[in-house]
């Protein structure tokens, strides 16, 4: 069993909780993750030009680089926090410059050192695995695919094919932290998902309130919140360890008791 | 390549049939637009064996972009940086004088070619990002043209400098969103139109404006620009029976450029030179992504990108705001790699130099992207024996401009 398969065999569905890596006092933050009842951390890699986020992340990201994050302090932020918490799985998730930068090979063995767990690359595609997907698999990191509302079921086997850890549904078609998508649509996807495949599967975008995370828990093996956190850390500063710790308690016996 | 390509030597095959040129290129999106970047390839696919669509292009080249562009000789100009070269140098200068198009700049013939694709496609809503302005005014004609709803991301920053094409697109019926997260420019404004399109992706068409973002616009918009290199190439042969001893393009992100050298590539005995912005100096702020970057992946494609050790994107800079992105076309990338084109660089100074020769030798005031290649011939030619041709692209006029000219001049208007 990895820390990923463990957190995903729980009697409750997992919190998965994303924050931006150098923004606010990370470590404290991270710590607030695992003290409200995080199963799954996702530690976003900050980038120049996140293509893929809304506002709150891209915010996120110019206050870390603003701050001089680097790509070592992320990892020793990773190492750190595997220390402190030598359970809780540890995603990196970003986009591929910061990751291919100096070669996959390179980064899975960072990867590998700081003990996490798995990789979440937005803007590479089943179509350009070989830019990370075999150095990620053979230092043993889990390489998260996403599906989309657009990945049809003809897709739907490249995409699965190589991944690993848990399958990662954004759920709606648009950037993070915005929209959310209508109850039923998740539904069905998960349930045409959880038809090809036996990784666990995570919702995520748009998620904010206890109860959109309880109807999601209901049909999922793991929701995502981030922009909501992100937000906190944006509002509270250095001091958001407490409201991020309260916020994601709240997430998290609303997901233990939808399925109560 | 496969073995059914004619040619397997040739220049001319990339990219492959992932989308990649050597090892630029490629795909780098997130999933959501995947699909409908392979449904935008199946179709280019279909488009390119139609003789309708091609009828259609053509047709529209000719009597709404006014093609064929003309090809000059510039007599002046080339008397001119004769008069500082070596006895028996300075080559004879010749410009593909696509300024003249429709518009202003070599822009709207890729525009025409997109649009008529997002027609095929049933798309029913164009977004484009843009610098300068002038490929936003060159979206904004095409869609008033076709009827379809246009929306233009523009850095905030853009916006300020670029007023006359802001209220041109305007008047067009677009939509000009200004865009301030990042730095307010070209690349913030591509993010901003990505981010619109992952949104939007069952009506909107993305009409990307330089040859460059994922497979297959890198392809597309370099066959829809190569209009300009097959028409000089006949052009050449038909009034002096020879082909150019040597091309010269400006490059921001490169489509005019690549449209000039790809129906070239494979003439062995044509040189070429594409002509980056080194803004104020290649050790200081610059533009100059082959000169000063290393490869990697921004925008769904992986090229030679100004960045710093972790990946980080850094900002351009050049006084020419359409030269002013940290990118390039993979292609261009490609060709610098194997050698088959030669690529330098030329100051804002250089540029501003140039800009004013060519306005008082020929009457001609050029877009300040194209008076980087033109500086860049003025060096070249002085090398290059008198009875040597060169053909540089005029690509884009310099109306858009005069204020940013100005100001450097220290002239108020």
């Amino acid at each position: 069993m990895t820390r990923l398969s463990t957190a995903f065999s729980k009697p409750h569905p997992a919190l998965v909780a994303f924050i931006t890596a150098g923004d606010g006092d990370t470590a404290a933050n991270l710590d607030a993750l695992v003290a409200g009842g995080a199963d799954v951390i996702e530690l976003g890699m900050p980038f120049t030009d996140p293509m893929a986020d809304g506002p709150a992340i891209q915010e996120a990201n110019i206050r870390s680089l603003n701050a001089g994050t680097t790509t070592a302090d992320i990892f020793a932020l990773a190492s750190a926090f595997r220390k402190r918490h030598p359970d809780t799985p540890l995603v990196l998730m970003g986009y591929a410059n910061p990751m291919t930068i100096r070669g996959g090979d390179w980064f899975a063995s960072e990867c590998n050192k700081a003990g996490v767990d798995g990789v979440i690359c937005v803007d590479i595609p089943p179509e350009e695995d070989p830019e990370l997907g075999p150095a990620l698999r053979s230092a043993g990191i889990d390489l998260i695919r996403l599906a989309t509302p657009t990945t049809d079921t003809a897709r739907l086997p490249a995409v699965l094919n190589g991944a690993s850890g848990f399958l990662y549904y954004v759920s709606v078609a648009g950037i993070t932290g915005l929209q959310v998508a209508a109850q039923t649509s998740i539904d069905e996807a998960v349930a045409r998902l959880k038809a090809h495949t036996d990784l666990p599967i995570a919702v995520g975008f748009g998620v904010r309130t206890p109860e959109q995370a309880a109807n999601i828990a209901r049909v999922a093996d793991g929701v995502v919140v981030g922009s909501a956190i992100v937000e906190l850390v944006a509002t509270h500063g250095v001091n958001a360890a407490g409201p991020v710790r309260d916020y994601v308690a709240s997430l998290k016996s609303a997901i233990i008791s939808a399925r109560g | 390549m496969t073995t059914a390509e004619p040619t397997p030597n040739s220049f001319r095959n990339q990219p492959d049939d992932r989308g990649h040129f050597g090892q630029f290129g490629g795909r780098y999106v997130a999933e959501t637009l995947m699909p409908l970047v392979l449904d935008l390839e199946r179709e280019y696919r279909a488009a390119k064996q139609d003789p309708a669509f091609a009828a259609q292009f053509d047709d529209l080249l000719e009597h709404y972009v006014g093609r064929p562009s003309p090809l000059y000789y510039a007599e002046r100009l080339t008397e001119e940086v004769r008069k500082n070269a070596p006895a028996g140098k300075g080559a004879q200068i010749w410009f593909k004088r696509d300024e003249l198009n429709h518009t202003g700049a070599h822009k709207i013939n890729n525009c025409i070619g997109q649009i008529l694709l997002a027609i095929r496609m049933g798309k029913t809503r164009i977004i484009a990002e843009t610098g300068a302005g002038q490929h936003g005014v060159a979206t904004a004609t095409v869609c008033a043209r076709f009827g379809l709803p246009c929306f233009i991301y523009m850095g905030a920053k853009d916006i300020e400098r670029q007023q006359p094409n802001v209220f041109r697109m305007r008047l067009l019926g677009a939509e000009v969103i200004p865009v301030t997260s990042g730095a307010g420019t070209l690349k913030d404004a591509m993010n901003e139109g990505l981010r619109d399109w992952v949104a939007n992706v069952h009506d909107t068409f993305y009409i990307i404006g330089t040859a460059a973002g994922p497979h297959p616009y890198p392809e597309l918009v370099r066959d829809f620009q190569s209009v300009i290199g097959k028409e000089a190439r006949a052009q050449m042969l038909s009034r002096i029976n020879r082909l150019p001893d040597l091309l010269v393009a400006a490059i921001g992100g490169g489509s005019n450029a690549i449209g000039l050298f790809h129906p070239f590539l494979d003439d062995k005995d044509v040189q070429m030179l594409g002509i980056e912005a080194a803004g104020h100096g290649l050790e200081k702020e610059h533009a100059a992504s082959l000169a000063g970057g290393r490869p990697g992946i921004l925008h769904g494609n992986k090229t030679y990108l100004l960045q710093d050790d972790d990946g980080q994107i850094a900002e351009a800079h050049s006084i020419s705001a359409g030269l002013d992105y940290p990118g390039i076309g993979p292609e261009h990338s490609w060709l610098k790699e194997i050698g088959r084109v030669r690529y330098d660089s030329v100051t804002d100074t250089e540029a501003l130099a140039a800009f004013q020769l060519l306005c008082r030798t020929e009457g001609i005031i050029p877009a300040l992207e194209p008076a980087h290649a033109i500086a860049a011939v003025e060096r070249e030619a002085k090398k290059m024996d008198r009875d040597q041709i060169i053909l540089a692209n005029l690509c884009g006029r310099g109306d858009k401009d005069i204020f940013t000219v100005a100001e450097a001049l220290g002239t108020s208007i």
